[in-house]
C-alpha cells in the first residue's frame, strides 16, 4: 500500500511538473489522504476545492493529489506543489502535521493550512472542526435507540480528535441510557473499505445495534445495511445514499466557506497564521437530516441539542465529568478548555478498555 | 474482557469470507510466477476486476455475470502486461508497477457513476439438511458459490501443476525457458496463458471485495490486498495449498484481532493490528524450511534468439 501510494503520488507529481504554468493566477494546492471518491472525508475536502474554483473562476487555479500516504511521501508532494508555484496549500490529514511544518520552513512565501493538527508557524495555519459537537447529538440518538445497549465504534488512529469523538458520544449516550456499553475497535487506517466492513461486521456479530465510524469510507454503512436492524451515522459527509436506514443522521464537514475565505485572504494579501476551530455555530459542522427511522421525540430532542450547541448555550463537555481512572476532570457546570480538548488522551469514566499508546 | 461475546462459528465463517479475495489473487499469481513471470500488477488487476464486476452486475442485475466480466476485465488488463513483457520484452517489474498505477486510475474513471450504489445480492448456497446443521452448517455450507470456487481452484491448480503434462511444461518454462524452448515448447504462448489466468483470478478476487465482502464500489477499495497476495505467493513457496493456508491464516487473524479488540482483550492494540502479518509470515517461513525455491527463470526476459 505504501509503495503503491508512493508511486501514485510520484506519478502525479511528475504530471504536475509538466503542466507547470506561470501566470498571475492564485494557485491553491490540496493534499488528500484518500481518493476524492471515498464518499466521506476527502470527498468533502474536494467539494471545498470545487467551491473555491466556482467562487473565483479564472482568478484561481487549484491542484490536488489524492491517496498521499502520511509521512515522507506527503513531504515530497507538498514540496513539489510549492515548487510548482502554489501560493496556498491545504494539507488535509492529521498525519501531515510534521511534513507540513518541514516543507513550510523551506518555502516561507507559501502559505500552508493544516487540517486537524496543532503545530503552527508564521506561514502555517491550522484549522479543524468541532466534530465532537456532532458526536454529542449522535450519542444522544444512539443511547435512545439501542436495544442491545451495545454501541460499536470504529476508531481510525488513537489521536485526540478521534478520542474526543468517542468521549463525546459516550457521555451523551450514557446520559440517556445508563446501561449503554461501548465496544471500540481500532483499524489503524483512515481508508480501507474491506477492513472497515470487517470491523463493522465484527461489532454487529458481538451484539452492537449502533455502529459509529471515524473512518472515511461508506463500507460500514453497507455492512450495517446488510445486517438489518443496525443504525449508523454518516461520517464527514452525509452518506445520504444509506438513508433512512441504516444511516439515521450524519456529521457533514463543510469546508467550502473556510477555503474560500482563506483563498481570498491570500489574494488580498491579508493572510495570517491563525488557529481556527469552528463547530455547529458557524456551519463548519453540519448535522445531516435525521431520518424517519428515529422516533419523533428523539428527533426533537436531538434537534434541540443541535440548537443549544449552535447558540453556545450548551457545551458537550460540561461537568461533572470524571476521567476513566475515576479522577475528577470537570466540576459541576465547568466546561472543558480548548487546550485540554486539543490534546485529549484519556477516556471519560465508564468507557472500558485502554487507549493504544 | 468478555470472550464469550465472540461466536467461534461466526468467526470461522467470516474469516473464510475475508480470506477469499486474497486467495483468488494469490493462486492466480502463483501460476504466473510458476511460469517464470513476475507480475506486480495484481493490485491493478484486482481493482479493475472490482469495478468491472460491480458495474456489470449493477447493470444486468446478475452477480454471476458480474464475476464473469470481472475475470474478463482482469484478463484484459493483464493482456497489456503480456504485450509489454512478452512481445516488447520490457522489464517485468516496471511493467507490473505501471499496470497497478494504470489499473487504479482507470478503475476510478470507470467507477465515477457507481459510487453509493448497492449491488444485487449474491445468493448463498443452501443445501437442505446440510446447511441446517449446527456449527458445521454455517461454517461449511452457508457461503456464496465464489468462495467454494476459490477452494476448488486451489485444488485444480495443484492437480494441474503437479500431475498434468501441461503443468510440467509450465514449470519447465518457469525453471529454464531456454531449455523448454529447445525442446520445442512455445514459451511465450505458455506464459501468455499463465498471465491471462493470473489476471482473471485477480479480477475475481477484486469483484469478491466489491460484490460480496464490502459490498459497494469505492475508489481504491482493494487497499493493498494485491500486494499482500504477492507476498503470500513467496512465503507460500509457490505451493497452492500453502497459499490457501496463508490466506486463511491472514484472513483469520485479521478477523480474530478485530473480535478480540471488540471483546476488550487486554493485549495492546498495536500487537493485535500487526499480528496477521507477523503470524502469517512466521508460519509460512517455518513451513518453507524444506528448501523449496523460486522458479529459476522468475522475472527473466525470454527471447528466442538468445
Amino acid at each position: 500500500m505504501k509503495l503503491n501510494n508512493f508511486l501514485a503520488s510520484a506519478a502525479m507529481v511528475l504530471g504536475l511538473a509538466t503542466a507547470a504554468v506561470a501566470d498571475d493566477k492564485t494557485k491553491v494546492g490540496f493534499v488528500y489522504v484518500g481518493p476524492v471518491g471515498d464518499g466521506g472525508w476527502t470527498y468533502e475536502h474536494n467539494k471545498g476545492r470545487l467551491a473555491v474554483e466556482e467562487e473565483f473562476g479564472d482568478k484561481v487555479e487549484t491542484v490536488f493529489v489524492e491517496n498521499v500516504a502520511e509521512g515522507p511521501d506527503a513531504e515530497r508532494v507538498m514540496t513539489q506543489m510549492a515548487l510548482e508555484g502554489a501560493d496556498l496549500i491545504f494539507t488535509t490529514s492529521f498525519g501531515y502535521m510534521d511534513p507540513t511544518i518541514n516543507v513550510a520552513k523551506k518555502f516561507p512565501n507559501v502559505k500552508f493550512e493544516h487540517a486537524t493538527g496543532y503545530k503552527r508557524a508564521a506561514n502555517v495555519s491550522t484549522y479543524s472542526a468541532r466534530f465532537y459537537e456532532g458526536r454529542a447529538v449522535q450519542g444522544h440518538i444512539a443511547g435512545k435507540m439501542t436495544k442491545s445497549n451495545i454501541v460499536g465504534y470504529i476508531g481510525s488512529f488513537p489521536i485526540p480528535e478521534v478520542i474526543r469523538g468517542i468521549n463525546s458520544t459516550y457521555i451523551h449516550a450514557k446520559k440517556v441510557n445508563p446501561d449503554v456499553q461501548f465496544k471500540i475497535v481500532w483499524v489503524y487506517t483512515w481508508f480501507d473499505p474491506a477492513k472497515e466492513a470487517d470491523a463493522a461486521k465484527v461489532l454487529i456479530e458481538q451484539g452492537a445495534d449502533v455502529v459509529l465510524q471515524h473512518t472515511d469510507s461508506t463500507a460500514p454503512q453497507a455492512a450495517a445495511q446488510e445486517a438489518g436492524n443496525v443504525i449508523t451515522f454518516g461520517q464527514a459527509s452525509d452518506m445520504g445514499e444509506y438513508a433512512p436506514m441504516p444511516r439515521v443522521s450524519s456529521i457533514i464537514d463543510n469546508w467550502a466557506p473556510y477555503y474560500i475565505a482563506r483563498t481570498k485572504a491570500v489574494m488580498d494579501g491579508t493572510w495570517e497564521s491563525v488557529d481556527t476551530w469552528d463547530g455547529i455555530s458557524t456551519g463548519m459542522v453540519e448535522i445531516g437530516e435525521i431520518s424517519d427511522a428515529v422516533p419523533a421525540d428523539v428527533k426533537a430532542e436531538a434537534l434541540a441539542m443541535v440548537e443549544a450547541i449552535g447558540s453556545g448555550a450548551y457545551n458537550p463537555f460540561t461537568g461533572p465529568l470524571k476521567k476513566q481512572d475515576g479522577s475528577d476532570w470537570l466540576g459541576e457546570g465547568e466546561t472543558a478548555d480548548d487546550g485540554t480538548l486539543a490534546g485529549m488522551n484519556f477516556y471519560v469514566e465508564g468507557i472500558e478498555g485502554d487507549i493504544p499508546q | 474482557m468478555d470472550l464469550s461475546a465472540i461466536n467461534p462459528v461466526l468467526l470461522i465463517a467470516s474469516l473464510m469470507v475475508a480470506a477469499t479475495p486474497l486467495l483468488l489473487a494469490a493462486i492466480g499469481e502463483l501460476v504466473v510466477e510458476k511460469a517464470g513471470v513476475l507480475n506486480l500488477g495484481v493490485e491493478g488487476m484486482m481493482i479493475v476486476g472490482a469495478i468491472s464486476g460491480f458495474a456489470i452486475s449493477v447493470e444486468t442485475g446478475s452477480p454471476y455475470l458480474g464475476f464473469l466480466c470481472a475475470a474478463i476485465g482482469g484478463a484484459v488488463l493483464s493482456l497489456l502486461f503480456v504485450i509489454l513483457t512478452q512481445y516488447a520484452l520490457a522489464n517485468q517489474v516496471a511493467s507490473g508497477l505501471a499496470l497497478t498505477l494504470f489499473g487504479l486510475g482507470i478503475s476510478s474513471l470507470m467507477g465515477q457513476s457507481y459510487v453509493g450504489i448497492k449491488p444485487p445480492a449474491t445468493g448463498e448456497i443452501w443445501l437442505p439438511i446440510l446447511s441446517d446443521l449446527p456449527v458445521i452448517g454455517p461454517i461449511f455450507f452457508q457461503h456464496d458459490p465464489i468462495l467454494y470456487f476459490g477452494i476448488a481452484l486451489v485444488a485444480a491448480v495443484w492437480v494441474l501443476l503437479k500431475y498434468s503434462r501441461f503443468g510440467l511444461i509450465l514449470r519447465a518454462v518457469g525453471e529454464n525457458h531456454d531449455a523448454a524452448h529447445a525442446l520445442g515448447y512455445k514459451v511465450v504462448r505458455v506464459r501468455t496463458l499463465a498471465i491471462l489466468f493470473g489476471g482473471a483470478c485477480a479480477g475475481l478476487g477484486g469483484a469478491y471485495i466489491s460484490l460480496i465482502r464490502v459490498p459497494q464500489w469505492t475508489e481504491g477499495m482493494t487497499a493493498g490486498v494485491g500486494w499482500i497476495a504477492l507476498a503470500l505467493v513467496v512465503f507460500a513457496s509457490w505451493k497452492p495449498w500453502r497459499a490457501l493456508i496463508g490466506a486463511y491464516l491472514f484472513g483469520g487473524i485479521t478477523v480474530l484481532q478485530l473480535n478480540l479488540q471488540a471483546a476488550g482483550v487486554a493485549i495492546p492494540v498495536e500487537y493485535l493490528a500487526m499480528s496477521p502479518y507477523l503470524i502469517t509470515i512466521l508460519v509460512l517461513v517455518i513451513l518453507s524450511a524444506d528448501k523449496s525455491s523460486a522458479p529459476a527463470a522468475l522475472g527473466r526476459i525470454f527471447h528466442a534468439s538468445n
